[in-house]
């Protein structure tokens, strides 16, 4: 009876026939998770074989200095939904912004999820976490340093939430108050996936963890550690307004003829080409559409420390100075300049005519 | 250079006639498609085409939906949420479109083969039918 | 400087404006120098007219001369080749002519990325081949003074940082596309002092030597 109770005992496909599900509705469940992961339709049946035996993995959320937003992505996932991904995917152990009522019970659960699973749990963490001084966030009067630490110490790995975990995202912006670093620059011991984006999209969340526990292993990863099937291509080269840049065709403000035509929108500081992220194919709110789909440049958001690349809205390769009022007053100098270094040579250029003797076969005789 | 405070914004009435998108991205799919159908006849091999991976533009999917149709043959599954599966105009095009159990669509692929894959009886299913069966022939049996 | 971001941020920012104020000032005064210097008055009685001539010469000068050709003829072809393929890629890629617009509103038609990707694969692969036969052949290499090899190292740098960058062989990408505008800041840098200048003067010379002859009412 007890193993019945734990559901980590049991293989996914197990509890799932168990629950009146046919090996069709567990196909149709691999071919979503497929999908999720971004993975070819030709690995649903190697997806399938691995479901069928997977345990689900204990998962503790950690939350550092965030806003929530990361949380708000994933219960707003809908492939798998939330529930689907708690009661299916993993065994969603410790979660203080969604057990914030449960006090010290929620701190216990984590506890008894670490000990339990001792060496095998997923560490997900959203937010950054501050240097400065450990007073600038606790929870349950734990710093968050404290926290991230002793978690991680029993983990299989660790997923930074983020671009706040991935990178140190706001609270790391200029001047960085109160000295955020990202969760790589603490955690080295264990493996750490980025899946960056202020948001993340919330199937890159869920994707990640369905990969673990398909797998049981963790993706392949870029050289920012983010997983390579969603950050492998840039925004800018899976943009369908991609061609529109190719030929040279872009808005110049946001309510022209080029942005109701659908142009690049590179001039009005559009960051696709220095970010990756899946959201030109995996698309924002149930599919519905994506930041450049709806008209504005991409912010960048999945890159480290996107809020400082110099605006929202200047193009990426653009200088930033006023380029004719420079030249024209440089050429002025140079002008100035030139005519005295002419002025300079034409006057060596007559003291030469001016000093210049003639000399006749006389003179040479005279002089041999 | 554009900064922000330059940006002019108005607001103005979307007009009907805005048809400047030539949905790019449905084309090549449709080709896609072509081959992988020309590849079921001659060597029967099965393609599997992923839609929620494309990067498709405004008006893309609706397009290619839009020219596979719908042609004789249309099937419900009712499996951890409902699933819509018809054969397009082009016969051995299948479209499969799962749902799960609140509405929301989970997948979304064009399927070249006979019959999807996930219309056959499975053969975990089959055994499950067999002891079901006899259970039901054979009550007193301690199966 | 801490961050690819910031070096990015630095090389389009203040990296920008100085290789702009040396490269502008530079060209200029050297310009300067060389018309302000100026010719003796000629007083003898012109034979021809310069202005034809020297429109002539401009063209002429810019063709294939057939002895030089044959003596060397993978000097002049893979002179051209570069050349062509330089001017190309700088000002037919679209991303440069809307850096060019950008910043000073001029703007023309450019071609397609990918023929411009293959133009530049092939100026490279030219450029490198040209530096080797400089230093194969012993009378190049006599010639060749330490300037010519900077001058070609800061010319081949942006066609080699730009094709990385443009392939994303450099990760991250703010640091590929800084290191591809550092590259043309030092080829800004270096220009007006050196050879390179022939870019603007060999107009000059080449009308020169045309129109000189114009008068004189010999061949040029």
């Amino acid at each position: 009876m007890a193993e019945e109770l734990n559901p980590m005992a049991k293989t996914l496909g197990e509890s799932l026939r168990q629950s009146g599900v046919s090996r069709r509705g567990f196909l149709k469940f691999c071919s979503a998770t497929a999908s999720m992961m971004a993975l070819p339709p030709t690995m649903v049946s190697a997806v399938a074989d691995s479901l069928e035996k997977a345990k689900r993995p204990s998962v503790i959320w950690l939350s550092f200095q965030e806003c929530t937003g990361c949380t708000e992505s994933l219960t707003r996932s809908h492939s798998p939904t939330v529930e689907n991904l708690i009661f299916d995917y993993v065994s969603l152990d410790y979660h203080h912004t969604l057990q914030v009522a449960s006090g010290n019970a929620a701190e216990a659960a984590r506890e008894a999820a670490m000990h339990d699973n001792e060496g095998n749990y997923l560490v997900v963490v959203d937010g950054s976490i501050p240097l400065g001084n450990p007073g600038f966030s606790t929870i349950a009067g734990i710093s968050n340093l404290q926290m991230l630490e002793e978690t991680v110490a029993g983990a299989a790995a660790v997923v930074a939430v983020g671009s706040c975990a991935a990178f140190g995202g706001l609270p790391h912006a200029k001047p960085n108050p109160t000295g955020a670093v990202s969760v790589s620059e603490i955690v080295k011991d264990k493996p750490v996936v980025n899946v960056s984006g202020c948001p993340p999209i919330p199937t890159v969340i869920t994707g990640v963890l369905a990969h673990f526990l398909t797998f049981g292993s963790l993706p392949e990863l870029d050289s920012l550690g983010r997983p390579m099937v969603f950050f492998g291509k840039s925004i800018h080269d899976r943009c369908y307004r991609r061609p529109f840049y190719d030929k040279g065709l872009f808005a110049e403000t946001f309510d022209d003829e080029g942005a109701r035509k659908g142009w690049c929108l590179f001039r009005l500081g559009c960051k696709g080409p220095m970010t990756y992220n899946a959201c030109a194919t995996t698309k924002w709110n149930q599919g519905a559409s994506w930041p450049v789909e709806a008209g504005h440049g991409c912010l960048g958001c999945s890159e480290p420390d996107f809020w400082d690349t110099g605006g929202f809205y200047n193009a990426l390769s653009i200088p930033d100075s006023d380029v004719i009022r420079n030249a024209a007053y440089v050429a002025g100098a140079g002008v100035a300049l030139g005519a005295a270094a002419g002025a300079l040579n034409r006057r060596k250029q007559s003291k030469a005519a001016s000093e210049h003797e003639t000399v006749t076969i006389d003179d040479l005789d005279k002089r041999s | 250079m554009q900064k922000l405070q330059d940006i002019a914004v108005r607001v103005e009435a979307k007009e009907s006639s805005e048809s400047t998108v030539d949905h790019a991205n449905a084309k090549p799919v449709m080709h896609e498609v072509l081959h992988a159908l020309k590849r079921l006849k001659e060597r029967g091999e099965v393609t599997t085409i992923d839609l929620k991976s494309m990067p498709f533009g405004p008006g893309d999917e609706e397009a290619l939906l839009s020219y596979l149709g719908c042609g004789e043959v249309t099937i419900e599954l009712q499996s951890l949420g409902k699933s819509r599966i018809c054969e397009t105009f082009y016969p051995g095009v299948w479209l499969v479109d799962h749902y799960n159990a609140t509405g929301d669509r989970i997948a979304l692929s064009i399927e070249i083969n006979r019959v999807p894959e996930i219309v056959r009886s499975q053969t975990e299913d089959i055994s499950h039918a067999i002891t079901r069966l006899e259970q039901q022939l054979n009550p007193d049996s301690t199966a | 400087m801490s961050t690819p971001v910031d070096f990015l941020l630095w090389v389009r920012g203040p990296g920008f404006d100085i290789a702009l104020v040396v490269f502008l000032i530079g060209v200029v005064i050297r310009l300067l120098e060389v018309l302000i210097l100026g010719r003796k008055p000629d007083f003898a009685e012109p034979r021809g007219a310069e202005l034809g001539a020297g429109l002539r010469t401009l063209v002429t000068r810019t063709l294939p001369e057939q002895g030089s050709f044959r003596r060397s003829p993978f000097t002049v072809v893979g002179g051209y080749i570069w050349h062509i393929g330089f001017f190309i890629s700088l000002f037919l890629f679209i991303p440069h002519i809307e850096l060019i617009n950008a910043t000073i509103g001029l703007s023309w038609p450019g071609i397609a990325s990918n023929l411009v990707d293959a133009v530049a694969a092939v100026t490279i692969v030219t450029l490198v081949a040209m530096l080797f036969s400089r230093m194969s052949h012993p009378v190049k290499r006599y010639l060749s003074g330490p300037e010519d090899y900077l001058t070609w190292v800061v010319t081949i740098l942006p066609m080699i940082t730009g094709y990385l960058a443009y392939h994303r062989m450099i990760d991250p990408y703010p640091l590929a596309l800084g290191l591809h505008i550092l590259s043309v800041e030092i080829l800004m840098v270096v220009f007006p002092f050196t050879k390179l200048m022939h870019a603007f003067t060999f107009f000059i010379a080449r009308w020169y030597n045309g129109a000189m002859a114009g008068r004189r009412g010999v061949q040029s």
